[in-house]
């Protein structure tokens, strides 16, 4: 027998032990972060908060994703879950905020250097293909409950899209139009915001749309660790078997899903 | 500053034994060239790939100096190392002075944005800006500031035709459109020499056309030094001041069009140039007879001429003056009647109506006078001096390919019909 797992287990105690005032640090970080976003979000009075996103949707996706946003929303809130719907949108901005903050560099990184590149590869295969609910153990561990070991389990699982797609994004840049850069003189950080990242932004967009998506199905699942939001409902569903309530969880999470989605993609295709 | 040398043929890049390889043991396989060994058993040996093999070039300032070769010859490879888009292995690339491969890469950067310039097969433009903003980019990564930038970018777009274009988007645009913005591009850094690498070979053949008298038409008043990369041999000869042939790495013959296709330096180039329309490119002055006898106006009676013509069975001879410029032609026929009548002077059977042509004429051009004309075809410079003669003979050696032999031959069988 092969016991991986206590070694694991003594590598996470070890960290625990040894790294605990960084991971208080990054605690009070991350959750004054989360924290403050929802308290914004709670702030501005709901009728506001959905004219703005209609608005959104109406200029980067067109009319039909406004109406249904328009709809979806007022549904939410007529389902009274409007403080969990704030509360899982501030989680889901947040994670993918700085998902998308080391995701886009280390991108950069593995496209530009092959020996990243071949590192890069299986760290992401694992961090995507892990069941999500894995990470919930030592995010407690080093956090304790609550939003902040919620949002680092979604940034560690929403993180591998937008790394890949940035990559992929540079790499498909016509070498002839690098190469055109080079012999006009263009230093590498020239090279980079000139020529590379607006000619990889439609992939990196797409990348930052499967980023957001990706931290929404996990926030759902971090609800199991007091994350909270739209995930408690679902799970108080589950949990006293209560089949309407938690219907009526996952449809505010679908909506949310869709709307992110349509206005995300929107940005994207426009860019192409 | 630099002194601003506008002498001619004055060396404006010196490539001296270049040689790049690609692969891991550079340092081997330099050393089994040097040892003489061939491409393929180095690539046996050490796995590298020899892509210029000691190539030595002199390009004069404000010529056309074109490279040509097959795919995989080395010719793209050796134009990017003139910009050290590709760092060659071991020797030196002098321009202006400067060795190239051995700059600093502050420099190579200072060079690049300022000395050097280049155009692409593929245009490499930046399809999500306007055309405006491609042909600026060059300045723009000098840092120069947007109205400025932009108002050059505009000259620029004058010298190539791209007017009314200036805001559309690059994808928007034709091959030769966009090859227009690849090449106002290169000019905006108003660089001294201009790289064009297979700049016309992704366009159709008219439109390639085209863009060639363009840029021989530009030519006449940027007079750039431009190194143009090309696997047509038709588009080296008609743009090329001077071609070099590349094969396997190699450069195998350098000079004028005319050079390559009368003196092929092997086999290779011989077969390369065999389809090429010679009468376009032979010139008057390589298959001529230089320096033939004349008759010297006022100086010669028609004694001493008829011995001349029987010496060398001729029934023409040109006249000239004593500054040896060409006053016209007499014939055996008239001088033999002179000699009848006693008469002491040519002057009266001069005939000022001859068939000239300037050394410079091809072949195509002599050919129609051949029908209008019996005697030579003189070929005189443009001060109206003396040069040589065409006998018809070598004219009809040159537009059939065949030698006199076979020439002979078929006149003789012709009579015995």
């Amino acid at each position: 027998m092969i016991h991986i797992g206590q070694y694991i287990e003594a590598a996470i105690e070890w960290l625990t032990d040894h790294f605990a005032p960084f991971f208080d640090v990054l605690n009070i970080g991350i959750g004054g972060f989360i924290s403050g976003f929802q308290e914004i979000l709670f702030a501005i009075p709901f009728y506001i908060t959905i004219s703005l996103f209609v608005l959104l949707a109406w200029f980067k996706s067109g009319k039909g994703t406004s109406i249904f946003t328009l709809l979806g929303l007022l549904l939410i809130y007529g389902m009274g879950f409007w403080k969990e719907t704030m509360e899982t949108l501030a989680l889901v901005l947040s994670s993918s905020f700085i998902a998308l903050l080391l995701g886009i560099p280390l991108g950069i990184w593995t496209a530009n250097n092959n020996r990243c590149h071949k590192i890069m590869r299986p760290i992401l295969d694992f961090m995507q293909t892990m069941p999500a609910f894995v990470y919930l153990i030592p995010a407690v561990l080093f956090f304790g409950l609550g939003t902040v070991p919620g949002a680092f389990a979604t940034i560690i699982f929403a993180m591998p899209p937008v790394v890949r797609l940035t990559g992929l994004g540079i790499l498909q840049v016509p070498k002839s139009v690098t190469e055109a850069a080079r012999s006009f003189g263009a230093t590498r950080r020239q090279q980079l915001f000139k020529v590379q990242l607006p000619l990889a932004l439609p992939t990196i967009l797409t990348g930052i749309n499967q980023t957001i998506m990706m931290s929404l199905s996990m926030v759902v699942i971090a609800a199991m660790i007091s994350a909270g939001g739209l995930g408690e409902v679902v799970l108080k569903g589950i949990t006293q078997m209560k089949i309407g309530l938690g219907f009526e969880g996952g449809i505010g999470v679908v909506i949310l899903a869709i709307i992110l989605d349509r206005i995300t993609q929107g940005i994207a295709q426009k860019k192409k | 500053m630099k002194p601003i040398i506008k002498e001619k043929n004055m060396s404006k890049i010196e490539i001296k034994s270049l040689h790049l390889i690609f692969g891991k043991d550079k340092n081997k396989a330099l050393k089994k060239l040097q040892e003489g060994k061939n491409k393929a058993e180095i690539l046996k040996v050490t796995g590298c790939t020899v892509a210029v093999n000691n190539a030595n070039l002199s390009i004069h300032e404000g010529e056309i100096f074109v490279i040509m070769g097959l795919s995989g010859s080395g010719k793209s490879t050796l134009l990017r190392c003139l910009n050290r888009l590709i760092r060659p292995t071991s020797g030196e690339i002098i321009i202006n002075g400067t060795d190239i491969s051995k700059v600093s890469s502050k420099e190579l950067l200072e060079i690049r944005r300022k000395e050097l310039s280049m155009v692409f097969q593929h245009f490499g433009l930046l399809p999500h800006r306007t055309v405006l903003q491609n042909i600026a980019f060059g300045l723009e990564l000098q840092g120069i500031q947007k109205n400025e930038r932009e108002k050059t970018a505009m000259d620029c777009m004058q010298q190539v035709g791209l007017i009314g274009y200036e805001n559309q988007l690059v994808s928007q645009l034709s091959g030769g459109m966009q090859q227009r913005v690849g090449l106002a591009r290169a000019l905006a850094n108003n660089p001294e020499v201009l790289l064009m690498d297979e700049a016309f070979s992704a366009l159709d053949p008219l439109i390639r056309v085209q863009m060639q008298d363009e840029l021989l038409q530009l030519q006449t008043k940027m007079k750039k030094t431009i190194i143009f990369i090309t696997h047509d041999l038709s588009e080296a000869i008609k743009l090329g001041d001077r071609i070099a042939i590349m094969k396997d790495g190699e450069i195998v013959q350098v000079g004028t069009s005319e050079e390559i296709l009368t003196e092929p330096a092997n086999e290779y180039v011989e077969r390369f140039v065999e389809n090429v329309d010679r009468s376009k490119i032979i010139t008057a002055s390589s298959i001529m007879i230089d320096k033939p006898v004349v008759a010297r106006f006022k100086k010669e009676g028609p004694e001493v001429l008829i011995r001349k013509m029987r010496q060398r069975n001729l029934i023409s001879l040109p006249v000239v003056d004593d500054k040896e410029v060409l006053i016209g032609e007499v014939l055996l026929n008239d001088l033999l009647e002179l000699r009848k009548e006693g008469v002491r002077s040519i002057d009266t059977v001069i005939q000022t109506e001859v068939h000239s042509v300037l050394s410079d004429t091809v072949v195509e051009d002599i050919l129609p006078l051949m029908t209008k004309t019996n005697s030579p075809i003189w070929v005189v410079n443009e001060q109206r001096e003396f040069q040589g003669v065409i006998p018809l003979s070598s004219l009809i050696i040159e537009v059939t390919g065949k030698d006199k032999k076979e020439i002979n031959e078929i006149i003789q069988n012709a009579i015995e019909l």
